[in-house]
């Protein structure tokens, strides 16, 4: 057993602590405020290398690991989580697919520039009557001659509008009991009947680009179909397992900076001639919200080890994400109560860690569909 | 063209100092690269850049100093020696530092150092100027440009927010003042690539010094915190009253005036 950080790992944190100390924070507000996407920040995060962080240079990436790339998820949702989600998108959605199933062609033609932060992806798999379940994909892409022609609608998709690409998943055809075959396809989002448009007036990650896509007679070539055809649900499922560990640390992140504005504050407050932070009652609250906080940080650590090291990580990254997520949304509530009607106001931020941790808790699986995943790895 | 950096490792004194016993306690505190060097690290990088060599850095200290020689690697810099006293020295100051630099300097054929103005810990700015005296170069403290034209060099120099616009020559050493520079976040590829770049580890015997030749000059009695400040203080009533309140507070309490 070893719980400590490498050199590496280390320095890669500090490095992106004092980024999104520096650059990220003083907009945090501004960027919730006004639900604008920061397009200039991920070209600085870009060319820090953040963006491939668990790429290997071979396809512009940085060469490192699951952990260091938990760690700067984490540092970045720890100042903005509308940053956090969309760089967490970008990576594990948006990139990884390319990464793990594309052809060494794909990789060099739509991973390097995603790799090297030159540009940014989207993963477009919920649709209006897909969410949870993947299985009710309605989208189809038909093959013609070399080319697959894709129809269908997706919505909320992260990035979309500032995405070079987007892997779809489509039908693409039946197996042989009659089911439907739904596999993931590259569409480069200047083709032509690609419409996307971000009008959703959203709760929380308000900086976070969502966007609705509308495939209308989408052609693009049969060599962007990732991975193996029959396969093509195995591998977002492999895919998701991966994103849950990115998510996992974002709300650790948000839950992080619930845990210190409400220490920080609960230490200078003076009510009843003496610092809350000396009542027991918020005492309680903080030891509550610190306890929470490093369970969900060695979960979510454990869960990224594990597929650094090549192991089965699909319950732990289950666990890491439910229990981070969910521990972001109690902390950033525990952290509003705290502040007492100062909490309450957007310049505090504290609220806005409770808006952004409720998209946590649906993104990327719901908290419900976590529990389905670790029942079903039970044997139930 | 041959560059080297002085580099310290320092407490971040963002970061909540504890003393206990006249020392300050190292658990708990975070430990950074001092600011001023990180000015300097990034002026040697962009001189490397601009007109060849390779950069250095050079540090005394302990075992732990080589994860701030590391990150010094990662922003771009291509070697690194530790000169790591933790087992010979008990107590140095900044004549010891001086001493130990100038021996390490001894066999070397620097054109260019560069240390920070001051270390933020204790503050001196003694360490540069000390070695450049000992080493006969030219020496400019806190300079906030600097163009080098083969062996010319021309610098501005902060001089209490004037400037001063100097003309010197190579060899020489330079400390390295705020608006100098934006030092860069040291990149991923870079935090990958510092890895394998070299990383020398030296003790004072391997400098050919003794103990003795190095005994701090001065000696620290004791190490304190400022005093907490205090809540302020809302004077009220009638303006004319106020300010005549004021300048009294002024006078009798503050004894500013
Ligand atoms: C801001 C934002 C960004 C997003 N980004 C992306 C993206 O980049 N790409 C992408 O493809 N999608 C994205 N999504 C979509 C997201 O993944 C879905 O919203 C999520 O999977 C839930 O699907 P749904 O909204 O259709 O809810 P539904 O599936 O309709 O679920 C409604 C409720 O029913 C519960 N439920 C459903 N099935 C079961 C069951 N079998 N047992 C118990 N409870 C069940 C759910 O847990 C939930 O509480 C994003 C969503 C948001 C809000
Ligand atoms: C939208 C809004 C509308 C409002 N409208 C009005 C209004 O119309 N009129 C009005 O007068 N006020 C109003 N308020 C103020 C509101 O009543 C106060 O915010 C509330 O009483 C809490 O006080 P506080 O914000 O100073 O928090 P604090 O009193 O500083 O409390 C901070 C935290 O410490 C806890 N705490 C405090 N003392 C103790 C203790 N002894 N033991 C344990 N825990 C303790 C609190 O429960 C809280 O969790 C409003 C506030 C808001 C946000």
């Amino acid at each position: 057993m070893n719980f400590e950080l490498t050199k590496e790992q280390t320095m890669i944190k500090k490095m992106v602590r004092d980024f999104a100390q520096e650059v990220i924070q003083p907009r945090a507000i501004e960027i919730d405020k006004e639900a604008k996407f920061p397009v200039d920040i991920f070209e600085q995060m870009g060319e820090l290398g953040l963006l491939g962080i668990p790429f290997s240079e071979k396809y512009g990436g940085s060469g490192g690991d699951t952990i260091s790339y938990a760690l700067a998820v984490e540092e970045i949702g720890r100042v903005c989580g509308s940053t956090g989600l969309s760089y967490a998108a970008a990576v594990s959605l948006g990139a990884s697919p390319i990464y793990y199933f594309g052809t060494e062609a794909q990789k060099e033609e739509f991973l390097m520039p995603l790799a090297e932060g030159k540009a940014l992806g989207s993963f477009g798999l919920t649709e209006p009557n897909a969410g949870s379940d993947a299985s009710g994909t309605k989208t189809t892409a038909v093959e013609d001659g070399d080319d697959y022609i894709i129809n269908g609608e997706k919505c909320f998709i992260t990035n979309a509008s500032f995405a070079k690409t987007i892997i779809a998943t489509a039908v693409t055809g039946k197996n042989d009991k009659g089911k439907n075959i739904i596999s993931a396809i590259i569409v480069p989002t200047d083709t032509k009947g690609v419409k996307i448009t971000s009008n959703y007036d959203k709760m929380g990650v308000r900086g976070s680009d969502t966007a609705e896509i509308v495939l209308d007679h989408v052609r693009v070539p049969k060599k962007n179909l990732l991975g193996d055809p029959q396969k093509g649900f195995n591998q977002f499922l492999y895919t998701l397992d991966g994103g849950r560990i990115s998510i996992g640390a974002l709300g650790l992140g948000i839950a992080q900076a619930s845990l210190d504005k409400a220490l920080a504050y609960a230490k200078e407050r003076t009510q009843f001639g003496k610092p809350i932070s000396s009542f027991q009652a918020i005492q309680f609250k903080l030891a509550d919200m610190s306890m929470e906080v490093e369970l969900a940080r060695n979960m979510v650590h454990k869960a990224a080890w594990l597929k650094d090291n090549n192991k089965p990580f699909s319950k732990e990254a289950a666990y890491g994400k439910l229990y981070a997520t969910e521990t972001a949304f109690r902390s950033a509530n525990q952290a509003i109560q705290i502040h007492g009607g100062y909490g309450y106001m957007r310049e505090y931020e504290v609220e806005r860690y409770l808006r952004d941790a409720k998209l946590l808790e649906i993104g990327e699986g719901t908290s419900e569909i976590q529990r389905m995943v670790i029942a079903r790895q039970l044997g139930c | 063209m041959n560059i080297y950096v002085l580099l310290k490792k320092t407490f971040d004194t963002e970061e909540k100092i504890a003393v206990s016993g006249g020392v300050i306690e190292d658990d708990g505190a975070e430990f950074i690269i001092n600011p001023y060097d990180e000015y300097a690290v990034e002026e040697a990088i962009n001189q490397r850049d601009a007109h060849g060599g390779e950069v250095t850095v050079v540090t005394v200290g302990d075992e732990d100093s080589e994860k701030q020689l590391r990150t010094a690697l990662a922003m771009g810099a291509d070697k690194a020696v530790l000169i790591n006293t933790e087992d010979d020295l008990e107590d140095g100051d900044q004549f010891t530092t001086a001493k130990v630099l100038e021996a390490f300097f001894a066999d070397k054929e620097a054109d260019l150092i560069l240390a920070g103005n001051v270390a933020i810990d204790e503050a001196s700015g003694q360490v540069g100027p000390r070695l450049a005296s000992s080493l006969g170069i030219s020496y400019v403290t806190t300079v906030t440009s600097l163009k080098i034209d083969g062996e010319t060099v021309n610098i501005e120099k902060d001089v209490e927010g004037d400037v001063e616009i100097i003309e010197t020559s190579l060899p020489l050493l330079v400390t390295c003042q705020q608006g100098l520079n934006d030092p860069r976040y040291p990149s991923l590829p870079g935090i990958m690539k510092a890895k394998k770049k070299p990383l020398e580890e030296l003790e004072i015997d391997d400098l050919d010094l003794d103990e003795d030749d190095v005994e701090a000059k001065t000696r620290t009695t004791d190490i304190f915190l400022p005093p907490e400040k205090e809540a302020g203080r809302v004077l009220e009533g009638d303006v004319q009253d106020q300010v005549k309140e004021l300048i009294s507070l002024l006078k009798n309490e503050a004894k500013v005036l």
